[in-house]
């Protein structure tokens, strides 16, 4: 009785059936606007607004996406906005995937992207801001020394389940994973030439500080996380170790020199039409005036 | 302005606004629907169900769009949580109106609508720093299915409890009064006379626990560990539908953005009949 | 004594000690005592993490070093203005429904069955279906972004069967002495609607307000992918603005270190919430024994 009543509207604009069709846009979307909410078509204009009023750069950047990228772009935009105070630069996080995905739709003005672009993301322009890498890490007590890459494998496909396989104590390992979308993942599949469906995970993790939430209460977990992100957490006391992966500590040194494995690129990518204000901060998060803050995240500058 | 024609306006002003309020839910399907098009359209229904596992991103060729685990974790959580809710539910619904002493029934009730009104990412948060750690203890690595419908069980007991009070509450004073007048013990009330009559009311109590129970996010996202699998032991982690959502649909694109919204409509869907059922659960017992 | 032939129960012929009464009343208060202390262990658990970190600077600051340190002043604000945009648009809509419900269709017409049945439905959607909708709908296809707006909005769509039940509920125990008299004094519609039901009927809507208050606080899931969690003092409706609910989620989940900032944030909301809770038991409570002569 109630499901049928529900949809046995079709005879009017809102029914399912109007809406399927092409003209959605304009039927539904005029209509039923007006009706629920009135006229709420102000907002872009609002959003957007001219980027220089009397020679001063003004307005609001929306970022989203990696989390590796978050906090140094949280730093960038912050020194950004003391230097130009009518402007407004919100930062979230999200996933690579999601950058891409919100600057496309338009929801955000810059997307974080923790990795090189692929071909078909040739529509966005790409800005690199710092290298970083991937490091594996434990819990501090955990006593594993050091991992190879056959016993990552081995690790993240299951076929090791126990810590004392590859010189920890007679524990479960706990394989923490990152969810699907995530550049991070990509890279890491990638590397260890390993497909998605392999990996066994018990737990899976969105954002890097999240994998170090887990690992730092968990005290058999191993995860992979930003280099960058685990060396900032590690070094302000979070219970976590960063492992030397095929005997390369995940050191600012190994980045910058290229010996550590396991690196890729950190990037802000934009839409070729972005307004002056945008393209100004693009320009300031790329130059050498933020060096110090792309250090101070444990990242390493962009070689030009 | 004439009074015939100031009616009117309030009239035709009242219709208006209860039909967009009425029209609301049907916006809300409407938009599922449109954006679920382009999934159901290129993957197809059947490849949610028989494709090998859920890696949507690769695209509609490359990658799989398998949501059984998923809703197979819904389903064993959601019912988990209410095989354990029920007894709990009516059992404190019974305290309160048969078992406890007068004050201390009215001060239970009260207790029962805090935890209702307590926010689900409280739950979560209590989950993932009290609950979790213990089942680590005992079975690693502690975010698991049982933790979920731990949580699930708490959040939804006071739906149950509730709901179950008020239709105990509407059982006719004549009905008790027979029963003591035949010297039946208060079990063989309670048994035999009060949860007969006051069945469709706990029917329907149930029922949309039930509808709560599966639409619930944060808390299951929170306690969960959020594996995509078919759980063989309730120490396993799972993904339920909904947090499936949360986690995915930020920057999910394409085909897998709109597999999302199947599975809303999916979600939306399950609803549905559940209201419905209970709709005609209360419907039934009043023409009774 | 009871005459066991009349009986329908076997438990009837037992005069003496009546072992499963006894039993099942032990099981009934040990489940009483399961479901105190679960909701003790909570909130204890609650109040000794959030406690100690609770100030009024707290309030009165902003979250620092991702939410670690500082405050939650810029969250209170969000979360207000997420609440105020839910409330202006919701309660017209809640009030004309209402009255719609209660005072034109006391023999039910097509329209309210209608309206009746898609409330019911919608107090049953799943919030992160909302938070879908709301995200479809109003952040993209209405180009709202991530914005107070668009979850003001969103919680709006959520909370209004909740208002809409209370509010007619509240016209319909006005008694129908009122509207004869009205009739017979020649009022006109409007006026008895405007002056002698609304304000008898007020303390529904009150009720209902609180309860759609308390409903759109406790949300985090619709919010998620409409208000976004940007943890900065908004400036306009257009902004992302993160709710308590969705900070405490974010702390919890997302930042180490960050649970005992997210147990206070946690305390907050539930003391506010608890607040609101009692508030409503006030109302309900005046009303229900203020009987009809009292005025």
């Amino acid at each position: 009785m109630l499901p049928a009543d529900l949809f046995r509207a079709p005879g009017r604009p809102g029914g399912v059936k109007g809406v399927v069709t092409s003209s959605r846009r304009t039927t539904l979307g005029g209509l039923l606007t007006l009706v629920l909410f009135g006229a709420s078509g102000g907002c872009d204009s609002a959003r957007g607004g001219a980027p220089i009023e009397d020679g001063r750069l003004q307005g609001r950047i929306a970022i989203t996406g990696s989390s590796t990228v978050a906090p140094l772009v949280g730093e960038i935009a912050r020194r950004f906005e003391e230097e130009y105070p009518a402007v407004r630069i919100d930062v979230q996080t999200g996933g690579t995937s999601r950058g891409i995905a919100d600057v496309r739709r338009e929801i955000a003005e810059i997307g974080m992207v923790s990795r090189v672009l692929r071909p078909e993301e040739a529509d966005l322009l790409n800005h690199a801001i710092a290298v970083d890498g991937i490091a594996f890490i434990v819990h501090s007590k955990n006593p594993v020394p050091a991992l190879t890459h056959e016993e990552i494998v081995g690790i993240f496909t299951g076929e090791t389940r126990r810590w004392s396989e590859v010189g920890g104590g007679d524990r479960e390992i706990t394989v923490v994973n990152k969810a699907d979308g995530r550049a991070t993942l990509e890279l890491f599949l990638s590397h260890f030439e390993l497909r998605g469906e392999e990996v066994r995970p018990s737990v899976i993790i969105g954002d890097n500080q999240q994998g170090i939430r887990t690992v730092a209460t968990s005290p058999d977990a191993v995860a992979y996380v930003s280099i960058g992100t685990a060396s900032f957490e590690s070094s302000r006391g979070t219970a976590i170790r960063l492992l030397p992966v095929d005997g390369v500590d995940p050191t600012l040194e190994a980045l910058r020199d290229g010996t550590y494995p396991l690196t890729r690129p950190l990037n802000l990518v934009s839409r070729a039409d972005s307004n002056l204000l945008v393209e100004a901060f693009l320009a300031y998060a790329a130059s050498a005036e933020v060096h110090d803050l792309v250090e101070a995240q444990y990242f390493v500058p962009p070689v030009e | 302005m004439s009074r015939q024609w100031s009616e009117h306006l309030l009239l035709w002003t009242l219709r208006g606004l209860a039909m967009v309020a009425g029209c609301i839910i049907l916006l809300i399907g409407a938009f599922l629907a449109v954006e679920s098009v382009p999934a159901l359209r290129e993957v197809g229904l059947g490849r949610f169900f028989s494709d090998t596992s859920w890696h949507p991103s690769g695209g509609v060729e490359a990658g799989s769009f398998n949501f059984a685990p998923m809703a197979a974790g819904t389903l064993a959580v959601t019912s988990g949580a209410v095989l354990l809710a029920t007894p709990l539910g009516i059992g404190s619904a019974l305290f309160c109106h048969f078992y406890a002493p007068r004050g201390l029934g009215v001060a239970f009730r009260r207790l029962v609508e805090l935890l209702a009104g307590i926010p689900s990412v409280v739950y979560g948060i209590w989950g993932l720093v009290v609950l979790i750690p213990l089942i680590r203890q005992w079975q690693p690595p502690g975010q698991s299915l049982l933790a979920g419908i731990l949580v699930l069980t708490i959040m939804i007991l006071p739906t149950v409890a509730l709901l179950t009070e008020s239709s105990l509450r509407a059982v006719p004073r004549s009905y008790l009064q027979g029963a003591a007048a035949l010297g039946l013990s208060r079990w063989a009330t309670v048994w035999g006379v009060v949860l007969p009559a006051a069945r469709s009311g706990i029917v329907t109590a149930v029922l949309l626990a039930t509808g709560r129970a599966i639409g619930e996010t944060m808390a299951v996202l929170m306690v969960m560990g959020n594996i995509v699998q078919v759980p063989t032991s309730v120490f396993d982690p799972v993904r339920a539908l909904t947090a499936n959502i949360a986690l995915e649909m930020g920057y999910a694109m394409d085909a897998h953005r709109s597999a999302l919204f199947v599975s809303g409509l999916m979600l939306l869907a399950m609803v549905v009949v559940l209201v419905a059922m209970s709709v005609w659960a209360s419907e039934r017992s009043r023409y009774a | 004594m009871p005459d066991p032939s009349v009986s329908p129960l076997p438990s009837l012929s037992e005069h003496r000690v009546d072992w499963p009464d006894r039993a099942v009343a032990s099981l009934v208060w040990l489940v009483a005592l399961l479901v105190t202390g679960s909701l003790l262990w909570i909130v204890g658990d609650l109040a000794r993490h959030g406690a100690p970190e609770l100030s009024w600077s707290f309030l009165t600051d902003s979250p620092r070093d991702a939410g670690r340190a500082g405050g939650i002043l810029p969250v209170v604000v969000s979360t207000l203005m997420i609440l105020g945009i839910c409330l202006a648009v919701s309660l017209p809509m809640d009030v004309g429904t209402a009255i719609f419900l209660a005072e034109f269709t006391r023999t039910g017409g097509l329209l309210a069955h209608f309206v009746r049945r898609s409330l019911d439905v919608l107090a049953g959607v799943p919030s992160i279906v909302f938070g879908l909708f709301g995200n479809a709908f109003f952040s993209i296809y209405l180009g709202m972004g991530f914005s107070i707006l668009s979850g003001g909005l969103t919680l709006a769509c959520m909370v209004l069967p909740i208002l809409i039940r209370s509010t007619e509920e509240g016209f319909r125990s006005v008694p129908d002495e009122y509207r004869k008299a009205a009739a017979a004094l020649g009022l006109s519609q409007p006026a008895t609607l405007w002056q002698i039901l609304l304000p008898v009927a007020t303390p529904g809507l009150v009720v209902g307000l609180i309860l759609g208050v308390g409903r759109a606080l406790a949300e985090t899931a619709a919010l998620l992918f409409t208000s976004g969690y940007v943890a900065r003092m908004p400036s306009s409706v257009l902004d992302s603005g993160r709710t308590l609910s969705i900070h405490i989620y974010d702390l919890a989940m997302n930042v180490p270190g960050g649970e005992s900032n997210a147990y206070t944030t946690a305390l907050v909301l539930i003391t506010l919430l608890l607040m609101i809770n009692v508030l409503t038991f006030w109302i309900a409570d005046r009303w229900l024994h203020r009987g009809i002569t009292h005025r």
